[in-house]
């Protein structure tokens, strides 16, 4: 049996163009990234006020995108079925929560005491 | 041995490894998203150097990262050459996602050790406790995803994997996909974000 012949019993599609659209994309938004860092740290180069004070978000944003390009083409979950796209998304779900959480507790610590504490206080007493 | 005898019919219609391999994933996340966690609160509390900023060397580090990307899209063509059939492809890709993931393994131990000429080790401060304890235990997932690729690269050079077998490559692509991804969130978190 020759190859096109086995992939068509399997039914397996041909997606390398797909595949390597998707990856000229995630290098060009590393690029970006990388960018998007030197310009933030060298003063006088154009977009540098803004990228020093907006270089977080514009690295969450690419990151973001990054990360749901390769689970949805090369993990193939925008063809598989609702229940591994749930598995995952409920996971990734959770994995945000957890992070937000910890930062929550930990950056708002001295806050959450100032203000809880006096007030736990005034009941116990 | 047909599809249907290498993958019976599940409950669900997805075979029981690939449902078993994304709850992993799952688990996984959590595990990476605690790590990470750790890494942002403990950040700028060091009270002894070096610091991030005196020792990171991006360029360095982006090219790891390049080549971590490109090995995902390796391993997917390679996976499309087996589901096709296509040995040569399907080899040819997978050997080059091994080199890459080698050469990221060998671009993380010469970080590593040249942070630790440089003073910098676990016990020094926060940043080096956390830093060595997230990008370590990534590291040890590329090594183990190598190991994995290099095992299916030997069964298919003996003709083990053919395209009704894809699922066992699939798996492991998977898994490889996935340490690919954490590192895309590591890398600027980590390495941009000092």
């Amino acid at each position: 049996m020759d190859s096109s012949a086995q992939a068509h019993e399997h039914n397996f599609p041909e997606r390398a163009g797909e595949y390597v659209r998707i990856g000229l994309i995630l290098f060009v938004l590393t690029a970006a990234e990388v960018g998007a860092y030197e310009i933030a740290h060298r003063p006088g180069v154009p977009l540098h006020e803004f990228m020093h004070t907006g270089l977080i978000p514009v690295l969450v944003v690419l990151s973001a995108i990054k990360f749901a390009l390769v689970a949805l083409f090369y993990m193939h979950l925008k063809w598989d079925g609702p229940l591994l796209k749930g598995i995952f998304s409920f996971s990734l779900f959770l994995a945000v929560f957890v992070v937000l959480a910890l930062l929550m507790l930990f950056i708002y610590q001295g806050t959450f005491s100032a203000i809880v504490g006096p007030l736990l206080g005034a009941a116990g007493s | 041995m047909d599809a249907q005898t290498l993958h019976p019919a599940t409950s669900t219609g997805i075979p029981n490894r690939k449902l078993a391999i994304w709850t992993f994933i799952g688990s996984e996340c959590l595990f990476f998203a605690s790590l990470i966690s750790v890494y942002v609160v403990y950040r700028g509390k060091s009270l002894v150097g070096p610091y991030p900023s005196e020792i990171f060397e991006i360029p360095l580090v982006t090219a790891g990262t390049a080549l971590l990307l490109f090995s995902s899209l390796f391993v997917v063509l390679a996976l499309n050459g087996c589901e096709q059939g296509n040995r040569k492809k399907f080899l040819g890709w997978l050997a080059m996602t091994i080199l890459c993931g080698f050469f990221f393994i060998g671009m993380q131990v010469y970080e590593f050790t040249h942070f630790y000429h440089e003073g910098l080790t676990m016990q020094k401060n926060l940043f080096g406790a956390s830093f060595f304890t997230l990008t370590g235990f990534h590291g040890t997932h590329v090594a183990i995803g190598v190991i994995w690729l290099l095992t299916v690269f030997f069964e298919g050079v003996r003709g083990r994997v053919p395209p009704a077998k894809a699922l066992n490559f699939e798996i492991a692509a998977l898994y490889w996909h996935f340490v690919d991804v954490v590192w895309i969130v590591i890398f600027p978190v980590v390495y941009l974000m000092n």
